[in-house]
């Protein structure tokens, strides 16, 4: 392990021979950009002692498209598709962040029918969000197939809710700037309270599938530890954070929008590993249903957008202003610094993959090179996000 | 028990897969192009150009070229260049329109932005989505003429929308005939000029049949 770094570490996979007293050569492999396990563009540089992985140097950018810049010469109103396109997974959540920032800097209310309906798509795009993850993290670990496909079809069904509402599946372009777009209808509201009162069966199938299942266990227990300390130090947050027993949820510590309103508790982890930030997310998902049902039987009538809210023509007064929420792969924030023009002046975006990924070295040190998979895995990134 | 949880795993996969013939919760796919999708009304893809007349679409489009939804558009993709000369839109009122009109669709990302900002009802989104052609240019690049599509249309990719809108229209229509009456009753009034009246008349002949 304390061989001589190779001389030109990003040249791609070749072999050294290691002075010293080390028996085996270090041997250095690209994976990625283009492999089905980095989900998307993603390269890791891994040098490997033997199976065990002694170095690994993330690569990213491959998916940059100037999401920052762009903003900065978009009215504001103009940046709010783009933000679907940070975390393609959650549209609505990235929405809300982005609206809370410039609702925050102009000093816009909203209403409180769109507060609750904020809270109904951030929910369903949780439920979404885990359902993906925990497919996907199950394609990670061998498993090609099964679990993803029952993942997807109910993420259909929280698809056709979006598309149907929004107009689109994953690009919803649904929030404003003081409200919502569209005012959900009762059909819709009918169909959202089905879709949850089905989830929960559909949770307890998914988990009779997978949780007990002695070959998950043994794959994910002990494997990618996180420390608490490390994930604090690192701004780690979202259920990463949570899974190594740290007790911090915007929801409960901004207690923004209606959440205080609603009864729910904060899974938390005990190791840290693999399997504790698959069971977060299942638990979490549970607790976004209960979310969900005080949601649905409390959203109060009135109107869905602030009236004083302008859409064309916006331009807020000089000042910075910095909105955060909970997303569901962690904080999602956007900071905003205005000069009083139509474009922002500054627009910066604080993406939970991006700041969770940053620790993927740390996780992976002294595991193989299929734990690295599925740590990656279990970290739940989306390159759109990372790469910006 | 080792291997418990496998077994119960298999019990799941088993139930799902003999399920997946009888019991459609299960059975979920879709045989496109066979079977069509079912659109819910919201669903959006590409922008056209609402006109009122299906018999002469380029002469009765609401759209008068006033460059709001070119200059809102995040991804630019809007290209619009104003006519020289006017002619009267719905409520008979002459008015610039839009020369050339061309939205690259290959650059639109559906955002309907153009949508919410146009103060004409001009722009609305469309459903078709089969949309894949051999040449990336100009057959992604459509004119005012393969935008152009009628009211008519418009009612039944949006019926709750479209209604909306013309309930909307037809309201704007009577007040600006009324405005205008009542100045031309002013007008006839004062200085007893006797051609005054005769003028909304002539505009309401103009006014092009409202759709449905």
């Amino acid at each position: 392990m304390n061989a001589t770094p190779l001389a030109n570490p990003s040249s791609g996979a070749h072999v050294r021979s290691v002075p010293g007293d080390l028996p085996g050569d270090l041997m250095e492999v690209s994976m990625g950009p283009h492999h089905p396990s980095t989900h998307g563009v993603f390269r890791m540089i891994v040098t490997l002692d033997g199976e065990t992985i002694v170095r690994l140097k993330p690569v990213f950018g491959y998916l940059h498209r100037n999401h920052e810049k762009l903003a900065e010469n978009t009215s504001y109103l103009g940046s709010m598709p783009y933000t679907d396109r940070l975390d393609y997974l959650n549209s609505m959540t990235n929405n809300w962040a982005y609206a809370r920032a410039v609702e925050q800097l102009a000093g816009i209310a909203v209403p409180e029918r769109a507060e609750y309906v904020r809270v109904i798509l951030a929910e369903l795009t949780r439920l979404l969000n885990h359902t993906c993850l925990a497919g996907f993290l199950m394609q990670d670990c061998g498993c090609s197939g099964t679990p993803l496909m029952y993942a997807f079809r109910e993420r259909e069904k929280i698809l056709d809710l979006f598309e149907s509402l929004s107009g689109s599946r994953m690009m919803c372009n649904y929030q404003r700037f003081g409200g919502c777009r569209v005012d959900p209808s009762a059909a819709w509201l009918a169909a959202a309270q089905q879709l949850v009162d089905g989830y929960g069966p559909f949770l307890d199938e998914f988990e009779a599938l997978l949780t007990g299942n002695e070959i998950l266990l043994a794959r994910t227990q002990g494997v990618g530890r996180l420390s608490a300390a490390l994930a604090i130090n690192a701004g780690v947050t979202g259920p990463m954070l949570r899974a190594t027993g740290v007790n911090y949820d915007l929801r409960k510590v901004d207690g923004y929008g209606v959440y205080p309103r609603f009864q729910f508790r904060i899974p938390l982890g005990e190791h840290g590993d693999v399997y504790d930030r698959y069971m977060i997310r299942i638990l979490e998902m549970r607790e976004s249903l209960a979310i969900l049902r005080q949601a649905l039987a409390g959203l109060p009538a009135g109107p869905i957008m602030n009236p004083a809210a302008k859409l064309r023509g916006f331009r807020p007064k000089a000042g910075e202003a910095y909105g955060r929420i909970e997303g569901p792969k962690g904080e999602i924030g956007f900071h905003l610094v205005s000069d009083g023009g139509p474009n922002p002046w500054r627009y910066h975006v604080r993406a939970p993959s991006f700041i969770n990924l940053t620790i993927l070295e740390d996780l992976c040190l002294g595991h193989t090179v299929a734990d690295a998979v599925i740590i990656l895995g279990s970290i739940d990134i989306v390159l759109g996000e990372v790469d910006r | 028990m080792l291997g418990s949880g496998i077994l119960q795993g298999l019990l799941v996969t088993a139930k799902n897969f003999v399920g997946s013939f009888h019991d459609p919760a299960r059975y979920t796919t879709l045989e496109y192009p066979e079977v069509k999708p079912a659109l819910p009304e919201a669903y959006r893809n590409f922008p056209f150009l609402v006109c009122d007349n299906a018999t002469d679409p380029l002469g009765t489009l609401r759209c008068v070229a006033c460059q709001i939804c070119e200059k809102e558009c995040p991804p630019q993709c809007i290209y619009i260049e104003k006519s020289r000369d006017k002619k009267p839109d719905a409520t008979g009122k002459p008015q610039i329109y839009p020369a050339v009109f061309a939205i690259d669709t290959s650059v639109c990302m559906s955002c309907q932005i153009c949508v919410e900002v146009c103060p004409f009802d001009a722009i609305k989104m469309d459903q078709v989505f089969e949309v894949a052609t051999t040449d990336r240019y100009a057959a992604l690049l459509l004119d005012r003429g393969q935008l152009t599509k009628p009211n008519t249309y418009f009612h039944t990719i949006h019926p709750t929308e479209a209604a909306e809108v013309d309930a909307r229209l037809a309201a704007d229509r009577q007040a600006a005939e009324e405005k205008a009456r009542v100045a031309a009753l002013a007008k006839a009034k004062a200085p007893a000029a006797p051609q005054a009246p005769a003028a909304p008349v002539a505009k309401r002949d103009q006014t092009p049949e409202s759709a449905p």
